[in-house]
């Protein structure tokens, strides 16, 4: 399976970016290889709005099963729940340190957005 | 004709200016008159004319319902959607009804035709009535962002050959543009402060840019100096109205008193602006 971790930099030693709709970048992590790839956010840090939505998108596009970050709201939940990419919340400082969780189980599936929407 | 009060600030006295000029027409002209409260955001006019309710009108955008049979994932109209509201997960796309702007795209680039329209609401237009006074009034429901469709929405239910006076949202974003098109005059209340003229700057260069005729309304005269003055006459804009800073208006608009029914006085002042406005308004079609 393929985790996508939200970052500001593109590597496993680089910061986790606790937004998920307008993060720097995605890295995408296989969990069988190893290897990870870096997918930029770029357009849509300045999205006016839908930012989740289209960063969902994004992530469902490259193959995520999972998504680890700090905070999903509920349209993005909702798009990732409609394509069964499981959220995880974490408050890890780095890349690494959200993936030793996750490996040693310590994060749990969300069941629901944990902020609120931007809009309503 | 259609009287629109606008200003760049916020709260210099634009739905008080709004709401007593309906009520002068009404005491001097013997007309009916229609105001239209188009901030739709925060309507307030209604707390001041109070009358007799006539009715609530729903309004509603199209946004896409989509036929999953006929839909093949194609996501033309998740390409298409320039507001994020149609997400694609590799079947009938999700809809985020609270982001579309019920353009009609999605509809227009369906190659199956899947999507048909539905209703999704944003708000309501309510009329009511206080003497020959008829008050519409656009109220955006919570959590919706679509201000200026209501304030277009609003706008198509005023009635032709009636006196109209057009109460804008504050600023110079898009709900107030929608408010100020198509208006024969515009009033710009503002208030003799840096703030004051700071905003007024931004409310001027936009009516301008509109090529709309427009004069100035100073409230609350002595709180601040002579700078939106010495702006005006440097600029060439009549100014209409000087309101003094009156300790009586304060006290009857916290009651939610029109100040001309309060303070009779006041009559004369609010029918020389209407004469001003309507002199102004035939000078510069003249010219």
């Amino acid at each position: 399976m393929k985790l996508v971790f939200t970052t500001t930099g593109d590597n496993l030693d680089a910061l986790l970016d606790p937004s998920f709709g307008r993060a720097r970048n995605f890295l995408l992590f296989d969990l069988e290889s190893g290897t990870s790839q870096v997918i930029s956010n770029q357009q849509n840090l300045n999205a006016a709005q839908g930012a989740g939505i289209q960063a969902a998108q994004t992530i469902v596009k490259a193959g995520a099963g999972a998504l680890v970050t700090g905070h999903c709201g509920p349209k993005a939940f909702r798009v990732l729940a409609a394509a069964g990419v499981k959220v995880y919340n974490t408050d890890a400082p780095t890349v690494a340190e959200a993936l030793a969780r996750y490996r040693a189980g310590q994060l749990t599936e969300a069941a629901a957005a944990n902020v609120e929407s931007h809009w309503a | 004709m259609i009287v629109t009060i606008a200003s760049g600030k916020g709260g210099t006295g634009k739905t008080s200016l709004a709401v007593n000029l309906a009520r002068t027409l009404e005491r001097t002209r013997d007309t009916p008159v229609q105001l239209l409260d188009c901030d739709v955001e925060e309507p307030n006019a209604h707390l001041f004319l109070t009358g007799t309710p006539l009715g609530e009108e729903t309004i509603n955008i199209a946004v896409p319902d989509f036929n999953p049979d006929k839909c093949d994932a194609c996501d033309k109209c998740v390409d298409f959607c320039q507001f994020n509201a149609l997400a694609s997960v590799g079947k009938t796309p999700l809809l985020f009804p609270e982001l579309c702007h019920g353009c009609g795209g999605c509809m227009l680039v369906c190659p199956q035709d899947a999507i048909r329209e539905k209703d999704y609401r944003i708000g309501v237009v309510k009329t009511a009535r206080a003497g020959s006074i008829t008050l519409k009034s656009g109220c955006l429901d919570i959590g919706v962002s679509l201000a200026s469709t209501l304030v277009h929405a609003l706008k198509e239910r005023l009635e032709d050959g009636i006196t109209t006076i057009l109460d804008a949202p504050p600023g110079t974003a898009c709900q107030a543009v929608a408010t100020l098109r198509g208006s024969d005059f515009v009033v710009l209340v503002t208030e003799p402060t840096p703030f004051g003229l700071h905003d007024l700057t931004l409310a001027v260069d936009t009516v301008r840019a509109l090529d709309l005729r427009f004069g100035v309304v100073i409230n609350r005269v002595g709180v601040g100096d002579d700078r939106v003055q010495r702006y005006c006459a440097a600029e060439d804009i009549p100014i209409l109205l000087e309101i003094p800073d009156d300790r009586r208006v304060a006290e009857a608009y916290s009651r939610g008193e029109l100040i001309v029914d309060a303070l009779p006085d006041y009559l004369a002042h609010f029918a020389q602006l209407w004469h001003n406005i309507a002199h102004h308004a035939a000078l510069e079609v003249a010219a």
